[in-house]
Order: C-alpha cells, then structure tokens, then sequence
C-alpha cells in the first residue's frame, strides 16, 4: 500500500459510512467529468492476497488491490451492481433502518430497460458486492445496517442484554438464545457472567445433547453452536466473549478436514473476510476435538469410522498446505487422517453411551489439558 | 477411325447382364439377337472355342452403348431429363461460343405424361450445314471434338447423338433438327433415327422450311425421364448454366409451365480458346501409334514435331536418340517395338510444359459478379490460378466462396457447385476431386464451421471450375472428375487463397459484432449506473449519463488500446522469458 493511500484510509476512518458512500460517488462522477474510465478499487479476497501473521496468529488482507471499471466488459455488470447496492446502503443510512441481506438483494433486483436481463440474479452476487463494498469503504457490513439471518445458538452460565431486553441465558429451555448476526455492544451488552470457559460446537445436534444434559450448568459454562461453519454474528459474539470477558474457548467439532477448518477460521480468521480477522479471530481458542488419535485414546470401534472420499482427500491435501496448519501436532493430525484414510463424526462417541460426550469425553479432555492449538 | 469397337468375349460378358436388364424394358429384337449367349456347358474346349469363335464379330458402339446406357448418364428416368437436356444444352452454347455469337438458348420442356416428356432446345448459333445434320445428330462418336485438344464443353461426340439414341430407345420416336445457317433463305428440317446395328443415321424425314431466325439449330425429341425439382433436376442445371456462364441467355419454360428469364450479365464473349496439339507426356501408347500412322509427315522425327506440341528439332532428335530409334522410319512402316520404344523415351527427356493460351478461365472479376447475381451473400471472392498441367495436359483452376447467403441453413452442408469448362456437374459428387480437395481444406482456419475431413457446415456456397484441354472424367457420364494430385493440389491453392480472403472478412466482422455487444452491454448499464451514482454524490443524474453514453462510443477503441497494451506486454514477457531461458542455457 503507498503512502498516499493510506493517509486517505485514515481519513477514511474518520467517516461515517454515509460519508465514505458519499465520497465513492463524488470522486466516480469526478472520473466521468474528466472522461476518465470510472473505476474503484477493491481489494483481492483470494489465498494469493493474504498473509499468515504467525506473531499474531492472524490472517490478513495484502495489499493487492483490482481496479473495478466500468467501461471493461468482464467488469461493467459487477461495477453497476456493486453501485446499486451503495445506492441502497446510503438509503438505509439515511432513514436510519437495517434490513436483511435478502432483502438488500430484492431492494437492487429489477429488471434492465427493455432487456431480459436482471440487475442481479442471485442473491450470491449482492452479497459479494457487499462484500467488495466492506474493503473498498473500509466499512463493516453491520456499519453499512445490512444483517445476515440468525444463525447459531448461545446458553449457559450468563445474562445479557439484548436491544434493552435483558436475557437470563440460563432458562431458555430448549432451544436457547438465538444469534443475531449484529452483535456489536451497541446492541449486545454482557451483564451478570458465572462461567468459566466457553464450549464451542460444531453441530445443533451435539449442542442439544448437552443442553438437555445441562452440561453447562455442571460445569459453569457458555455453551455455542454455530450450525457448521460459525457465520460472523458468533464468531464476532465469540470473539467478544472470549476478550471482554476473559475466558477461555474450547471448540468441539467433526475429525474431517471440514472441521479442522471451522476451528481454523475462528482461530486465525478466513481468506475472504480476511479483512476482518483482527476483530473476529478468536486466537486463543483451543481445539479439543476430535482428534485423529481419539478413536485409539477412547477405544473407538471401527465401526463408527467413515472413508474418506475424494473431496475429503483434497481438502485434507489443500489444508496441508496453508501456512496457519503448518504447526507439528496438525500436520500430524491430518497426516494420521489422511493415513487411516477415516474421518469421525461426533456423534460417533455416542457409540460409548449417549451422554459419554458431557459426562466423560470433554471433561477429560479439559482436565489432562488434550487439546491443540 | 472410332466407328466401331471390337469387343472380345469379356467385354461382351460384361455387357450381356445389363443387356438381359434393358431387354425386359422393350429394347428393339435386333439388338437382342446381337447379344452372345453364355456358355457354360462342359464340353471339350477345341467344341467351345469353335462355339465361341460363330459367336465373336464386331458389334457396333451405338449397340455397345444401347447396352450400357449408365455410362452416358441415362441410368435413371430424371437424370435421363437432365442429361438430355445438358448435352443439347452443352452442343449449343460451344456452338455458338466456336462463331463467336453471344449465345441465347430457349430450353422448353413440355410434359406428356408423367414419365415422357417432349424437349426443344434452341440456340441462335452458325446452324449445321445441311450435309453434316443427320451424321452430327444420328451418329455415335462423330464430331469435331475427339480428335483435337481444345477447351471445349463436349468432348467425345456422343453427347446429342446419344440423346438421340435414348429417345428412339425408349419412345421409338424420331429426332427432329431445324438448322439454318447464316445468309440461307430457309432452314432444312429433319427427322432422323440410328441404325444401332451400323451406327448409321437414317433421315425418316427431310424438308426445307421457313423460319424467322437469322441462324441457329433447334432440336426437339421425346424422352422417357421423370421431371423434379431440386439439387439435381434441370431447373438448378439450367440455374447453375447461368451462373457459370454470365455471357449467356437462358429462357427456359418448366414441365410446370413456369417461366424462367437468366439474363445475359456480361456481353463480352470469352476469349475463344486456341486448339492445341497433345503433348508428349500426356499421350497414351494406343494413342501414339495412331498418331504417328496416320501423321502426313514424311518421317518419324517430322512426326514427332508437327504433331506435338513443345517438341523442337531438338527434342525429337533427343527422343529418337535416347529411344535408339532411327529417325527416317517411315511413319507408316514403324513397328510396334519403336512405337513403344519412343512412348518410353518421352517420359526420360525433359519437354518444356504445354501452352497454356488455350484455356480460358471465366475471370475472378466476372464470377464475383456472377455468383453476385446468382446469390447475394455478405462477402464474395474469387480466385483464379495460374495454369498447370497433369500428365501433360494444360488446365486452369478457379473458386470463389459466397459467405453468409440469407436462406441458406446454417447447420447443414455448405452449396458446392462443380463447374467443367463451364458445365454444372451435378451427380457424384463423392467420387469427384472437387469434393476431396473441398474436404481436405482446413475451413476451421478460416473461421468456417467444419467437422475433421468433411465438407464444411454454414450459409456459404463455394464455386470450383477447371478449365482444360481434357477434362479428366472419371467415366463418360462427365459428372465426376478424376482424382489426379495436381489437380486437387491447385483446386485446394485456390480454396485456400479463397480462404484466407474470407477469414480477413470473418474476422472483422467477429471484432466488429463484439464490438457493438459490449456497447450495448455499456449502454444497457449506464442508466443503472448514473442513478446511483447520482444518488451517492447528490447530484443530477442525466449529465452523468449523457457522458457516460458518449463515452460509450468511443470506449471500444480506448479498450481496444488496452487490449492491444496488454497484448504486448505478455508478448513482452514472452520474449524476456525467452530470453531468460535462453541465458540459462
């Protein structure tokens, strides 16, 4: 990044996100005006432009950026939709209003002139415009109001508050808090907190077993799903759990290299919202299974083990690879993997008892400090 | 000379199969007799032999080809239509071409039932002497064509007078000629028929009468064919006449009573091609010998140069010496030993290539204009070669390509049209040369849709005609041309010339079309894109669209710059890695 710039990004930051769209707008009319190709510039969001920062334990954004213009006919559509989806964001500033990505994708949706052709026609396109637009403005997506749907589950050992309502998670029967996907302390204040640690899960499933065995309870604990790979609400809510409030973090999830990259992302951050990872990226969590030696440790049957298939292997091998597993035991936990050529699912402990999972497999894990980082 | 063929038992075995098939459909008693009967009894062989030995006698070609009707291209009832239509069609435009007379030809084909039909072809050319009439139409294999090597439409002097036979074959119905030539008060009518047994016209009919014509011939007879539409009736030969020669009128009145007007494009007439005589490489052992025995020369050498051509004193010493063959043999005392002798040397001494004045080639310019007028596609050109020669005969290749023709289907087979001296070949493509080179031409290059080795696909017709001395046919139905490499060689140099016009052509109007589809991809966007951004910098929308609508215009060629920056620049890469290499090693 050149000097210049970066003296323009700390002015930027200085800007309300109504001021950065402003600003995106003046210097493309200023373009026009100039008989300038429009373009702006937005940032590579691809393993080739990041970086593994192994002080920090963070993945981050380089400084490789793509000029998006308009008069490109690679390029023209994503530039138009991209400005739609500006326009729109600046109208929700205005009136002071959040809406759903879903609904930011029907706001921009219509059909061009006389053609057949629509502005856009997935939602997968406005979402990867807003996503262009967060590293362009270097605004967040919740800053911009825009909200994905609640995804992940919270209970255990802590009160909150939530837009003013204050919320006892420890009676919430069943089904538990749900996690919004804006979770910043404007909204989300943390109040009376009598957990220790917080238990991370890959899968609902596995979350409900230990809800109904109270888990948390017995062992004074935040007990969080975050339905496969964790959205940004709970990796942002865990985040803040885990650095406001001091505690450690244990996540739980498949032995498959799909797992492996969950913990993974909320360890150190993903490629793609690389450029959130300093405030998302929980560094100190710790991955407590499964492990690739449990089925040895927990005296397993061969039974509960699966093939891995080829997308299996080529993940695996593609994981292998990426600078932030390059530590000892995780080499040689996919290596163990990819050897015995099984993954595990955590479901499979239950093979031993169905409450083996709370009752004895993570309390010995915590308890003899079995985990990796 | 050429009256009549002596057959042995082979050939006569050959022919009897077919003469047992056209038997059945009512041929004359006389020629059945004719037909030697098979003999497969087991006798002793001296029996046989003596058998055989009644039976062997010379039968006469007007039989030879009542038999062997296919070889003339009479095999079915609407090729036999179009055939006898080509061939009076064929007759007349070389006759009127010959005395230098733009040629006008009525052609009416009148239906008198389903399968017989009553054909006129009229020319306005010099007319037939009256002596000459009843031997040019009623006599097989006599002409002025055979014995001279000359561009010429007809080759063998069987065409007219084996529709003439085909028509007495299947109506039993005479042969009608007008001919007057030019300065006569009357024209003379005849009615003629063939002795098939001695190839020998009879007149049932002669008659002088007036008609309003300055010169010309008009010939009419009856025929059993089958009249259609299509590829290979007489309407697309008719049509393909008139493309080929643009120098020609044609009014031709269908079976259906419709009425078609070719007019005439160019009145210039083509250069009337000069009569050359054989040469040496091309001439054929059997040949030779009745060459020399009936040359007027004195002796063999005087042979050798008067009656062929590029052979100097020079050269007809060389021969004789490396034939080790006396030159004052008397050419018509020479043993067959000689004969041989000098065929052989001919292929050892280098002769000079034959003239090549005698052919004239339709022109680039003129088929342009002709396949212009015949069907109007986006992009037409034309190539005509130099002349070259196979085994020693001069000939001239020519091509054009017509893209892009509204109608034609683009998913089906590109037209082809043959052309030999100027004559539409219609059947057989398959086994033509034509067909091969057309095929062995990488169209793909071109930008022309073709599957490996066949005939490309798309809206496009393609033109090839060779221009010759001898048209090598591969039989003497003339539909097909004969596989020879020179000759496939040239006709894919001039459909690869043709080529390479037409992917200049293609490629522009690829970079054009692309062109105005991403204006319109611009252009579609733009009102999108300055709303937006007229609503994120709070001002008006319509002049950041109108600018942007300018700049829309002229943005291809700005990305074109781009284009042309980024191409060099990986050229630039390519070559420092080249280079980069290139130290390394």
């Amino acid at each position: 990044m050149s000097k210049k710039t970066k003296v323009k990004n700390s002015q930027k930051n200085r800007l309300s996100a109504e001021q950065k769209l402003a600003h995106l707008g003046k210097m493309l009319t200023a373009q026009i005006e100039k008989k300038n190709n429009p373009f702006f510039e937005v940032a590579i969001r691809a393993l080739s432009n990041v970086t593994f920062n192994k002080e920090k334990s963070l993945i981050e954004l380089g400084s490789e950026k793509q000029k998006r213009y308009f008069f490109n006919v690679g390029m023209a559509k994503k530039f138009m939709q991209t400005l739609l989806v500006g326009e729109a964001c600046l109208m929700l500033q205005k009136e002071k209003k959040t809406t759903s990505l879903r609904d930011l994708y029907y706001i921009i949706k219509h059909t061009l002139g006389d053609s057949d052709e629509n502005t856009v026609d997935e939602q997968e396109e406005s979402d990867e415009c807003i996503e262009d637009l967060e590293v362009g403005l270097d605004e967040l997506r919740e800053n911009l109001n825009l909200f994905a749907s609640n995804r992940g589950s919270m209970v255990g050992e802590i009160t909150i508050e939530d837009a003013g309502d204050t919320i006892d998670l420890r009676r919430l029967g069943t089904g538990g808090w749900s996690i919004p996907s804006i979770v910043e302390s404007s909204l989300i204040k943390f109040k009376k907190v009598s957990a220790k640690y917080i238990l991370m899960v890959e899968k609902d499933a596995i979350w409900r077993r230990l809800n109904e065995d109270k888990y948390w309870r017995q062992h004074k604990c935040i007990l969080m799903h975050g339905q496969g790979m964790a959205p940004r609400g709970v990796r942002r809510l865990l985040y803040r759990l885990a650095n406001e409030l001091r505690l450690p973090v244990y996540i739980l999830t498949d032995n498959d290299p799909w797992g492996f990259y969950i913990y993974s992302v909320i360890k150190q951050g993903s490629i793609n919202l690389a450029y959130e990872s300093m405030r998302m990226a929980v560094t100190h969590a710790r991955f407590l299974g499964l492990s690739s030696h449990d089925p040895g440790k927990f005296k397993l049957s061969s039974n509960v083990m699966i093939k891995l298939n080829q997308q299996d292997i080529s993940r695996a091998k593609q994981i292998l690879q990426y600078p932030w597993f390059q530590k000892k035991k995780w080499q040689e936990e996919l290596r163990v993997m990819l050897k015995n050529n099984v993954k595990l699912e955590l479901e499979a402990l239950s093979s031993k008892g169905i409450s083996f999972i709370g009752e004895d497999y993570i309390p010995k894990k915590i308890r003899d400090k079995e985990w990796l980082e | 000379m050429g009256k009549t063929l002596k057959t042995k038992k082979a050939e006569s075995k050959k022919s009897a199969k077919a003469a047992r098939k056209s038997a059945e459909n009512g041929k004359p008693a006389k020629i059945k007799e004719s037909v030697p009967k098979e003999v497969r009894q087991e006798k002793p062989p001296e029996a046989i032999a003596e058998k055989l030995a009644k039976q062997q006698r010379e039968i006469s070609v007007s039989e030879f080809f009542a038999k062997n009707r296919h070889l003339l291209g009479f095999d079915n009832p609407t090729r036999a239509l179009l055939t006898s239509v080509k061939e009076a069609v064929d007759n007349a435009l070389d006759a009127c071409e010959e005395a230098g007379i733009l040629p006008e030809v009525k052609v009416h084909i009148k239906e008198l039932s389903e399968s017989r039909y009553y054909v006129t072809v009229e020319d306005n050319g010099p007319g037939v002497v009256k002596e000459q009439v009843p031997r040019v139409f009623g006599k097989l294999l006599y002409g002025s064509k055979f014995h001279r090597l000359k561009m010429n439409r007809g080759q063998q002097g069987i065409g007219i007078s084996a529709v003439c036979l085909y028509s007495q074959l299947t109506t039993g119905k005479s042969f009608k000629v007008t001919s007057k030539t030019e300065g006569a008060k009357k024209a003379y009518f005849f009615e003629i028929m063939i002795d098939t047994g001695r190839n020998e016209p009879i007149v049932s009919k002669q008659d002088s009468i007036e008609w309003d014509k300055k010169s010309g011939v008009k010939v009419e007879f009856e025929v059993e064919g089958r009249y259609l539409k299509g590829e290979k009736g007489v309407d697309e030969y008719l049509r393909i006449v008139s493309l080929a020669n643009p120098h020609v009128a044609v009014h031709y009145i269908t079976p259906a009573k419709e009425k078609f007007h070719y007019t005439r494009l160019l009145k210039e007439m083509p250069v009337v091609p000069k009569e050359i005589k054989p040469h040496p490489y091309g001439v054929e052992l059997g040949n030779l010998g009745k060459i020399i025995k009936e040359s007027p020369a004195r002796n063999i050498k005087g042979v050798l140069m008067h009656e062929f051509s590029r052979v100097s004193e020079k050269v007809a010493s060389e021969v004789l010496a490396t034939a080790g063959v006396d030159s004052r043999i008397k050419p018509g005392k020479i043993e067959f030993i000689n004969i041989e002798k000098i065929f052989n040397a001919f292929h050892k001494v280098k002769i000079m290539a034959p003239p090549t004045n005698c052919i004239t080639p339709i022109g680039e310019e003129k088929l342009v204009k002709a396949m212009e007028n015949f069907a109007k596609g986006e992009y037409i050109t034309a190539k005509t070669r130099q002349p070259a020669v196979y085994r020693g005969n001069p000939f001239i290749i020519e091509a054009a390509v017509n893209y892009m023709i509204p109608d034609y289907p683009q998913d089906e087979q590109i037209k082809v049209y043959r052309l030999a001296n100027r004559v539409p070949l219609l059947y057989q493509p398959g086994a033509c040369a034509i067909t091969k080179a057309i095929q062995d031409v990488d169209w793909r290059g071109y930008g022309v849709s073709q599957s490996k080795d066949q005939i490309p696909y798309g809206p496009m017709a393609v033109i090839v005609h060779i221009a010759s001395v001898w048209v090598p046919f591969t039989s003497e139905a003339k539909e097909a041309i004969a596989h020879y490499s020179e000759i496939i060689k040239e006709i894919k140099l001039a459909l690869q010339e043709c080529g390479r016009q037409l992917s200049i052509f293609i490629n522009k109007k690829r970079r054009l079309m692309y062109q105005q589809q991403r204006r319109s991809i611009f252009q579609r966007y733009i009102p999108e894109v300055a709303r937006a951004l007229s609503v994120l910098a709070k001002t008006k929308k319509e002049p950041i669209e109108k600018k942007l609508f300018s700049m829309s215009k002229s943005v291809t060629e700005f990305e074109e710059k781009q284009e042309k920056e980024q191409q060099t620049q990986i050229e630039q890469k390519k070559v420092e890695k080249a280079e980069k290499e290139g130290e390394n090693e």
